[in-house]
């Protein structure tokens, strides 16, 4: 999984059937420390984070597909989580 | 999943069996800020209603051919959603 800051949301209408009525984020990743580690992924929400809020995002086809419960879903980034803090070991 | 606006349209005239009638288009890939990042792919089109000049978001790998119908094609980008609305808003984040 993959850190990151939620920077935007997508919005569509004319898409693939999954993704009728699905949250659509714009997450830039992050390094532990929370800054811009480059590139960004955009990912479907299912624990209703929002713009700015730290997150936890699933970037596996698989692991995705069983968080939809769908064996034939094209989905691969999901945001799984809302990070409070991150720790480090000194 | 990425950004990317379509800059162009592919006219196979042989394709791989389960691609026959599958749009292919070609697409700039999208930085988060929207500006051309990489170089242009092509890639097929699961919603068959992109056309140039519009912002869309594709899949890579094997959830690129899963977006299609027959499911089981080689394809390595599909273009499963075109973008209505971007709002970013980075927030004092950056």
């Amino acid at each position: 999984m993959i850190l990151g800051r939620v920077i935007g949301e997508i919005h569509s209408t004319i898409n693939h059937p999954f993704y009728d009525a699905r949250k659509l984020l714009v997450v830039e990743r992050t390094d532990a420390a929370g800054t811009p580690a480059g590139g960004y992924v955009i990912a479907v929400d299912v624990v209703d984070a929002g713009v700015g809020e730290r997150v936890l995002v699933l970037d596996e086809g698989n692991g995705a597909r069983q968080v939809f419960g769908s064996a034939d879903a094209p989905v691969r980034s999901v945001v799984v989580g809302i990070v409070d803090q991150v720790f480090l070991a000194p | 999943m990425l950004l990317g606006r379509v800059i162009g349209v592919v006219v196979p005239c042989v394709v791989a069996e389960g691609l026959a009638g599958t749009p292919m288009l070609c697409l700039q890939p999208l930085d988060q800020e929207g500006r051309p990042s990489g170089r242009a792919i092509v890639a097929a089109d699961a919603t068959r209603m992109a056309g140039p000049g519009e912002l869309v978001y594709y899949e890579g790998g094997r959830e690129a051919a899963l977006a299609l119908d027959p499911w089981f094609v080689p394809v390595d980008h599909t273009i499963v959603g075109i973008v209505d609305g971007l709002h970013l808003d980075r927030g004092g984040a950056a």
